[in-house]
């Protein structure tokens, strides 16, 4: 094969494909309107830090010690009690899902406290979300023994808690759960994005009969290939500059690694995404099927197995044995890493070696199907 | 009119059915995501990578880790020997906590002052970072009183006594699997209805129907029964896995689920037939159905909370059938909700299904005509 020649009729497909890309704003639009937009509204949406939480509050009757106990849930921004004269009426209210909990203190509160008996705090939770109910229950701790330590130093008490936990959160001190669902969402979208653009080219080239024309000229398989994935990579890494611009300047997530390697990661990702996009609209004739085929293996893997909101340590074996086909799972890996801990040479080499691997697994397989459908 | 429309629906059941891959794609992938995403997707952790790095010599520490190496949610992986190791388990997410006990920890709870541990988390994923606190706090206060027990020392003048209803383990599955019913079911019926009149319209037969001696009215309803049948045949085989499959309790009445997923299929086929009717191409169909899908899924309280939303992102949920739906499915199968708890979310979601049908309906007359 001549290299020359073929240099040259490469650079004619990307001409073509610029062309069409420039006289056709759809393509630009997916590209950086669509991440930015979903971004916006994902960054905002998706927040797993509750606040205000209405909780209520039973008193079956009004005492000094009660009305000190609760004096906490006001003072914490995490809450907006709401105050029941009985169980009953809060149950109602939890049923109704007004409120996801509530705390009850029986009429012989102050006694009990007294009587050198632990006096009990009743605290009902709605279980249906039970992450929530988790975080909340967590809280209600807090303020309990905020309570206590309050309390006892004012009856001079001498209650010494035999062991105290100091935690401190790394990367991530005030425990934003913008920071890391920020830099999983831009991986998210860029699946999704990767995949619509060249899904949609390869599409557009058969239903308008030009590949058919395309195939008689002297141009290769490969350089087919080579002519699309080079315009839509340059687009997709515009969207995801966008992303990032997004993420730093909008959702104010630190960032702590270096641009260098961000790029060296997106453009492995990228490719990754692409190639997915390509088998999906080679290997499917309708496309009903294509359709299905890219929300099944694009959208929700991202979404459910990447790592981003649920722990994939946590899941079980098989599973996580899955999760290792997930493109996006590490770029969220790295995106987290680069984003709040900085260059981390270790975390960063090993997820670009698998992205690498897939990425050359991917076209492979391209290289083979289109050759299938091309002869 | 009820012959016709019978034929029409049968026709796009030969349509749908008759290829090979679309109806494996019918069928696979629901019950292979069913399956993957009801494992993986949950918020409860296990094997929790720990470090420890031990100063005190004393049992008090040796006792406390024997508590955290007995948890199923705790994996102690590595002892450290100085502080620059902490650093490095952390930042290479050898591990995702650290407990770190100073030389007197022992001494100080021997002399009745409080011991003090450091726990330092990879905050990375702040969530999973503050859930294992969480569980490190339980592991702790357990600890305590024993400890106090033990040494007799004074009770606590108040202790709280927390119950979860509904899910006493606070087992995430419970929360995630009756979610994925509402998720599945949307995404194989708004697919099948949106690209329904797409379909015919690239085809060039949309014509041809329209010379037919339907009605539009009669085409609408011919054209959505299919993605309305599929997707009750579809939720109802995931409403069975998650009952006898992953055993979530299905405490409240069938009917008011039911009712729940049949006007959830009107809204989310009367989407779908408004997506359709705009669409000029199958492409179009389908990015449409896309577009709107993934939001709908993202912010429909599936994973996390509506309430933890801005006020405004909060008002657009309100459009979303997804959100309804997920509040049925959850409050029947867990709460044991009956019809008399829910029925604003059927009013919502019969008003979006009503409207978005209308508007289908009109589209549809003006492109006829």
């Amino acid at each position: 094969m001549d290299t020359s020649s073929s240099f040259m009729r490469l650079k004619g497909l990307i001409k073509k494909e610029t062309i069409q890309i420039i006289r056709d704003p759809s393509s630009i639009g997916i590209a950086f309107f669509l991440p930015a937009v979903l971004l916006i509204i994902f960054g905002y949406g998706v927040s797993l830090d509750a606040e205000h939480v209405p909780i209520g509050i039973v008193i079956e009757k009004p005492s000094h010690e009660a009305t000190s106990f609760i004096s906490g849930f006001y003072e914490s921004d995490f809450f907006r009690p709401k105050i029941y004269p009985d169980a009953k009426k809060a149950q109602y209210s939890l049923m109704n899902r007004e409120i996801i909990g509530f705390v009850w203190i029986k009429s012989d509160f102050p006694k009990n406290l007294l009587s050198g008996e632990s006096a009990p705090i009743g605290v009902i939770l709605n279980g249906v979300d039970a992450n929530q109910a988790k975080i909340v229950s967590g809280y209600i701790t807090g303020v309990w023994m905020k309570w206590l330590s309050a309390y006892s130093k004012d009856k001079a008490l001498s209650i010494k808690v035999p062991i105290e936990i100091k935690h401190r959160i790394w990367f991530n001190a005030a425990v934003r759960s913008r920071n890391f669902l920020v830099p999983g969402l831009i991986a998210v979208i860029m699946t999704l994005i990767g995949g619509m653009l060249t899904s949609l080219v390869v599409a557009r080239e058969w239903e308008r009969g030009t590949m058919e024309a395309l195939l008689v000229t002297p141009v290769r398989i490969k350089e087919v290939i080579i002519g699309k994935v080079i315009p839509y990579f340059i687009l997709g890494m515009g969207g995801m500059a966008l992303s990032v611009f997004i993420a730093i300047y909008i959702f104010d997530v630190p960032f702590r690694g270096s641009f260098l390697w961000l790029f060296l990661a997106s453009s492995l990702f990228m490719l990754t995404a692409i190639a997915l996009g390509l088998i999906i609209s080679i290997a499917s004739e309708s496309q009903f099927v294509a359709g299905q085929i890219a929300i099944v293996i694009t959208f929700l893997p991202a979404f459910m197995l990447s790592g981003f909101v649920f722990d994939i340590n946590s899941m079980p074996l098989p599973i996580q044995w899955i999760t290792h086909i997930v493109a996006a799972r590490y770029f969220v890996s790295i995106l987290q890493s680069l984003f709040l801990a900085g260059d981390i040479w270790e975390i960063f080499i090993k997820n670009c070696m698998w992205l690498f691997l897939m990425a050359v697994v991917l076209f492979l397989i391209i290289k083979k199907k289109s050759h299938k459908r091309l002869i | 009119m009820l012959r016709r429309i019978i034929a029409l629906c049968i026709k796009e059941f030969i349509v749908l059915l008759k290829n090979r891959k679309s109806r494996l794609v019918l069928i696979i992938p629901p019950v292979a995501q069913l399956i993957v995403f009801g494992y993986a997707a949950t918020f409860d952790l296990k094997d929790v990578a720990v470090a420890i790095y031990n100063k005190d010599q004393g049992e008090f520490s040796r006792q406390l880790i024997s508590h955290f190496k007995g948890s199923d949610v705790f994996k102690i992986v590595a002892d450290l020997n100085s502080e620059n190791e902490i650093a490095t388990v952390l930042t290479l997410k050898k591990a995702l906590m650290v407990l770190h006990f100073p030389q007197d920890f022992s001494r100080n709870i021997l002399k009745g002052q409080s011991g003090q541990v450091q726990l330092l988390l990879d905050g990375r994923n702040s969530n999973t970072a503050l859930i294992a606190l969480n569980y490190a706090n339980t592991i702790v206060a357990d600890f305590n009183k024993a400890v106090a027990d033990r040494y007799g020392a004074k009770v606590f003048p108040a202790t709280l006594k927390v119950r979860s209803w509904f899910n006493e383990q606070l087992d995430s599955h419970w929360f995630i699997i009756p979610g994925i019913v509402g998720l599945l079911t949307i995404v194989v019926t708004l697919e099948v209805t949106a690209l329904s009149i797409a379909k015919e319209k690239e085809a060039g037969t949309f014509d041809q129907l329209l010379v037919t001696p339907f009605k539009p009215i009669e085409i609408l309803i011919g054209k959505s029964l299919p993605g309305f049948i599929i997707g009750l045949l579809e939720g109802s085989f995931i409403i069975f896995m998650a009952c006898f499959w992953f055993e979530i309790p299905l405490r409240g009445s069938i009917v008011a689920l039911y009712f729940g997923l049949l006007t959830f299929l009107l809204s989310a086929i009367g989407i779908g037939l408004m997506i359709s009717t705009i669409a000029l191409t199958q492409q179009q169909a389908l990015m449409g159905a896309f577009m709107f899908l993934v939001p709908s899924v993202v912010l429909s309280g599936f994973a996390t909370p509506i309430s933890n939303m801005p006020e405004i992102v909060q008002k657009m949920t309100l459009l979303n059938p997804m959100r309804y739906v997920l509040i049925i499915i959850r409050s029947v199968f867990l709460q044991g909700a009956g019809m008399e708890l829910l029925w604003s979310q059927y009013v919502a979601m019969s008003i979006i299904g009503i409207i978005s049908l209308l508007i289908a309906g009109m589209l549809f007359k003006k492109r006829v005509y």
